[in-house]
């Protein structure tokens, strides 16, 4: 990836954010009201795939915003740059993702 | 000068590039003096050793750059009573470059910055520098001037960077400079985005894909600093914006 990918991954991944994250808590403000208990998560949740398809979103999205915004502190503040650092980058975003994503899936086929 | 003349306290950082520290003169304040007035004073009344560079006095050379009391101004341009705290001065040499000696830094990679941005013109309708035929005639002329309103979008926007003076105040106030040493840095870039807009240029192609990536534009955070502290009422965090956006979707 070069540095015009990055930055219009940057760019785009945070248009999603901004709307996933408003979306986000509004979704736990409204559905914490009056209570909130696992089985009615898990009545929201299960087997919505539109549910499944925002989070996934979501968590690809942050993973490599984050990613890609953490490359840039170590390579300024620590001097990390290169391919090996970027590949291991591209990895930590990709892993970051994954791990919401699966938590995602662990509610939609709870 | 009256024995009872108000004086100031002026700190100025002497060494090279092995190191220096502080050494402290006063200096007699005048009214409407500027900071260049005060290193020039020391200079020429209490330390000839002292090192420094000028040129016009007239804020058009862009070569008495310092940092001043902490920020990065061009000293003949700078009122003493405008930055002095309490009746005290601390001048340094320009940051982000190595130091020569005393208040002199090296230029050289500043400007190699802008040698690698690109930054000259190329002419389109004279790729050799020939001049249009009505002044040259004979064998070698080929072409003919530009017209260019003054007015259009493009040369409103070339025109927006096109004052830059070199002075390298931006370029010393932008922390990223300090953190990427390969970074191109704001004045490069300014001069850079000024050509792509010039409608005259024929080099545009080169000088994106020169400035793309992480020594380039892509690594400016957009914070403003260089922005804030141009003399010239620059705006190079816009003009690399300008260079992002042109360089993504293949502007021009
Ligand atoms: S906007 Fe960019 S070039 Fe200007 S000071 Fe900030 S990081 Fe440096
Ligand atoms: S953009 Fe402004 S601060 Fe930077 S070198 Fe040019 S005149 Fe100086
Ligand atoms: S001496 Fe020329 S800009 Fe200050």
């Amino acid at each position: 990836m070069n540095g015009v990918q990055l930055w219009a991954v940057q760019r785009g991944t945070a248009m999603i954010l901004a709307v996933a994250v408003v979306v986000h808590l509004v979704t736990i403000l409204v559905a914490v009201r009056g209570g909130l208990s696992a089985a009615e998560i898990i009545g929201r949740t299960q087997g919505s795939w539109a549910w499944l398809g925002f989070y996934s979103v979501f968590a690809l999205a942050a993973g490599l915003h984050g990613a890609i915004g953490l490359r840039a502190i170590a390579a300024e503040w620590a001097g990390w740059r290169g391919r090996g650092f970027d590949l291991a980058w591209v990895a930590i975003g990709l892993l970051t993702a994954a791990f919401g994503i699966r938590a995602a899936f662990g509610l939609f086929g709870a | 000068m009256s024995e009872a003349s108000p004086r100031l306290r002026v700190r100025v950082w002497r060494g090279n590039a092995e190191g220096g520290a502080l050494a402290e003169y006063a200096v007699p304040a005048r009214a409407n003096q500027t900071v260049l007035d005060v290193v020039t004073h020391i200079q020429r009344e209490v330390d000839p050793t002292l090192a420094y560079r000028f040129a016009c006095r007239v804020g058009m050379c862009g070569s008495c750059a310092m940092v001043v009391n902490g920020r990065p101004r061009w000293t003949c341009r700078t009122h003493v009573s405008r930055v002095a705290k309490d009746g005290a001065l601390e001048l340094r040499p320009l940051a982000n470059l190595p130091v020569i000696r005393d208040l002199a830094t090296d230029m050289a990679p500043f400007f190699d910055k802008w040698a690698k941005a690109r930054g000259s013109f190329q002419p389109k309708d004279a790729p050799d520098g020939a001049v249009p035929e009505e002044f040259a005639p004979g064998d070698f002329a080929v072409g003919d001037f530009a017209v260019v309103p003054p007015a259009s979008k493009q040369r409103e926007a070339a025109d927006a960077g096109i004052e830059c003076i070199g002075c390298g105040v931006c370029y010393a106030g932008c922390d990223i400079v300090a953190w990427n040493p390969d970074y191109l840095g704001p004045a490069a870039l300014n001069r850079a985005w000024t050509l792509v807009n010039d409608v005259r240029d024929g080099g545009k192609k080169d000088r994106l894909a020169a400035v793309a990536g992480d020594a380039g534009c892509h690594a400016c955070h957009s914070t403003q600093s260089c922005t804030a502290h141009c003399p010239k009422g620059i705006d190079p965090s816009g003009a690399i914006a300008g260079l992002k956006r042109g360089i993504f979707w293949g502007v021009r």
